[in-house]
């Protein structure tokens, strides 16, 4: 029993991981580039919702939706700003920048709102369920957020599978010179992608705040951190893979630190990480490229 | 490109094993320039005191609680006549290099009292700039023993961290608050691995039974399932937590969210919990903490302190602010006690060797957070600790 609920323990957290690794992976799938930012903007996600819940006292899902919008905006914009500019400049010149607009985004954060922490309301409310007589008990947080990352991906699957602005991501994503001579507007098909991973970023926020709430300007950038590894351990640029090494980076970490210790499990995870690297440089589902000449 | 990502992949997963050995504080706060003022009227007749606290950041609540407390007093010493004090508070962010140079700018200032540092990491490197230049130190709350140790100029009014652990076992021994104990520390805190070791020392000789010692990290401070679950599982009935007030409220959410409902236990980290925005304070009932001041105590010098305190600033004052007040008046009963041996016009190293005598040499004072103090020659305070109970979202003084 106790096994179980470390399972579901680690299921959510890793659900929570896999949809900030979605959101990583998208980007660098279509953009080739690391949005180091990506996790601040799960912070703006879960301040938005806070404000709008707390303090302006509107509905659960309307913060949500509000947070997703502001979200996108930002996403958008600091897409437009920093990284475009940027676009035929080397990988390392795009990385250090996304490196200055998560500082930026910390620090705005900061004199906007303080560091004092704030303490989030859970947009399902604290309901549990106790099911097999009550020797288990599951939250609503966490099946909510166990489902949603399944939706997320699914949703995400059949949007570059199946739709026009899909299929441009993927073009994109496969040689960016190529798909502009076929008529492709790449610059948008970028912008979109950033939108579609702000707007994973919100959801993951305002989730990730709902289970662990509490909000400061730095709570997104351990996890974004740790789905950045996720997104790598699970192949990075894959969608399943995204899910897959989000799922089994919080199982992993769960598990290390209820069986193993509670000191070692960020080594531990690690480790594993490094390992799995070791005996497959392109993470579990990434695909083997051979470059052509 | 792949070979790229790769290193960068290599590089986080280090910073993630290597994330377990610093003490970090991600408190860089705001960045107004802060300092303020009480001045008094004259300056030939006014002691200069000076003191650094993170007056903006994720700490704030306890600079300036630690800051009213000691205008409050500065502000009634003055109205007394006689001795003179003017206050300076400068804004260290809970970063020591800001509080180094924060120290410097006190200096200049012509500081002739020190009132330290509020937190322990600023309060070790404020200790040895002091100790350099030779000026007394008096701190109200960095509770680290690197703050006084190897210093003969630095007292505490704090309890040392190692005496809250041992106090803390000997609270839970003396009034059978559990019979199976768990303990979740941070152990990559100095401040929380102080007081765990001391703590299970202590627990160890007075035979209490610990039965779930877990442990996290700044970098795995969102999901303490684990830890809850192996205390529940364990039976454990009382959780100690030598910890910080943020991670606590994670911890009374999620072992709530399991109907698990344990005695919870804390030290004066746990100060400040009823403050935090948008808390629940239904989780935190029934908390117990060991502070040396209780607000609700029935002397009269706790009682008139917290009517001029919320006369003055509108809020209850927590154990910072009574730090803070027992600061002021402790060096002006210092001052008091040597019959005119410290005047305003010495320079601060005289100041400081007159009252190094004092307070090594037997002196006593009460005050707000304890009776009859004394302090040893290394600088560490010693008084009775009283622990505190929340009900209704408010403290009462336990027995």
């Amino acid at each position: 029993m106790v096994f179980l609920f470390h399972l579901i323990s680690g299921l959510s957290l890793g659900s929570i991981y896999a949809i900030i690794a979605l959101g990583y992976t998208m980007v660098y799938g279509i953009a080739k580039m690391l949005n180091f930012a990506h996790g601040d903007v799960i912070m703006v996600g879960g301040y938005i919702s806070f404000f709008a819940s707390s303090a302006w006292g509107l509905p659960p899902v309307v913060s949500l939706f509000l947070a997703i919008i502001v979200c996108i905006v930002l996403g958008v914009t600091i897409e437009r700003l920093a990284y475009k500019p940027l676009r035929h400049a080397t990988s390392l010149a795009v990385l250090i920048t996304a490196i200055g607009v998560s500082y930026l985004l910390q620090n705005a954060a900061q004199l906007l709102w303080t560091s004092n922490p704030k303490v989030f309301t859970s947009i399902v409310g604290f309901t549990h369920f106790a099911p097999l007589g009550g020797k288990l008990d599951i939250s609503l947080i966490a099946i909510v957020t166990v489902a949603v990352s399944a939706v997320i991906m699914a949703l995400l699957t059949w949007f570059t599978g199946q739709t026009k602005i899909g299929k441009a991501m993927r073009a994109c994503s496969e040689d960016r010179g190529a798909s502009q001579l076929m008529g492709i507007n790449v610059d948008f098909t970028i912008s979109v992608t950033f939108a579609i991973g702000a707007a994973l970023a919100a959801v993951a926020g305002v989730l990730m705040c709902s289970m662990y709430p509490t909000l400061t300007p730095t709570t997104g950038a351990m996890p974004g951190i740790k789905a950045f590894t996720a997104a790598v351990f699970g192949g990075i640029g894959s969608i399943p893979g995204a899910m897959l090494g989000g799922v089994l980076l919080g199982i992993i970490e769960i598990f290390a630190k209820a069986y193993i210790s509670t000191q070692l499990s960020d080594t531990i995870v690690f480790v594993v990480l490094i390992l799995v690297l070791l005996v497959k440089p392109t993470g579990l589902l990434g695909r083997k490229i051979t470059e052509k000449v | 490109m792949k070979k790229f990502l790769s290193i960068v992949v290599v590089l986080i997963a280090m910073i993630g094993v290597l994330s377990g050995c610093g003490s970090s504080n991600n408190s860089a706060g705001t960045n107004q320039p802060a300092g303020s003022k009480t001045s008094a009227a004259g300056s030939s007749n006014t002691f200069k005191i000076g003191g650094t606290a993170p007056l903006t950041g994720s700490t704030a609540i306890y600079g300036v609680a630690v800051k009213q407390g000691a205008e409050l007093a500065v502000a009634e010493v003055n109205a007394k006549g006689g001795i003179q004090f003017e206050l300076n508070y400068q804004d260290d962010q809970q970063v020591a290099e800001t509080a180094a140079n924060a120290y410097n700018t006190l200096k200049d200032w012509g500081m002739q009292i020190f009132l330290s540092s509020v937190t322990s990491s600023p309060g070790v490197a404020t200790s040895a700039l002091a100790a350099k230049d030779h000026v007394f130190g008096l701190t109200p709350s960095a509770s680290s023993t690197d703050v006084t140790k190897g210093y003969n100029n630095i007292f505490q009014m704090c309890f040392a961290d190692p005496n809250q652990g041992t106090a803390s076992a000997q609270y839970m021994s003396k009034n059978k608050l559990g019979t199976k104990i768990a303990v979740i520390y941070r152990n990559d805190d100095v401040y929380s691995t102080g007081i765990y070791n001391t703590f299970k020392a202590e627990a160890e000789k007075l035979g209490l039974n610990i039965v779930s010692t877990t442990t996290f990290t700044d970098s795995s401070s969102n999901d303490f399932s684990v830890q809850i679950k192996d205390a529940q599982s364990k039976g454990a009935d009382l959780i100690f937590l030598p910890i910080y007030y943020t991670p606590a409220s994670l911890i009374f959410a999620q072992a709530a969210a399991i109907n698990y409902k344990p005695k919870y236990f804390g030290v004066d980290g746990m100060d400040g919990i009823l403050t935090l925005e948008g808390f629940d304070k239904n989780l935190a009932e029934g908390v117990m903490l060991l502070t040396p001041f209780s607000a609700d105590a029935k002397d009269q010098l706790t009682a008139d302190f917290v009517s001029n305190y919320k006369q003055k600033y509108g809020q209850i004052p927590n154990q910072f602010a009574a730090d803070g007040y027992d600061c002021i008046y402790a060096i002006y009963d210092a001052i008091q006690a040597s019959h005119g041996a410290i005047t305003p016009t010495m320079k601060a190293s005289d100041i400081a060797d007159q009252l190094i005598a004092e307070f090594a040499g037997g002196f006593t004072f009460s005050g707000v957070t304890g009776a009859n103090m004394t302090w040893n020659a290394n600088g560490q305070v010693s008084k009775e600790p009283k622990a505190v109970v929340i009900q209704n979202g408010v403290y009462v003084g336990m027995n």
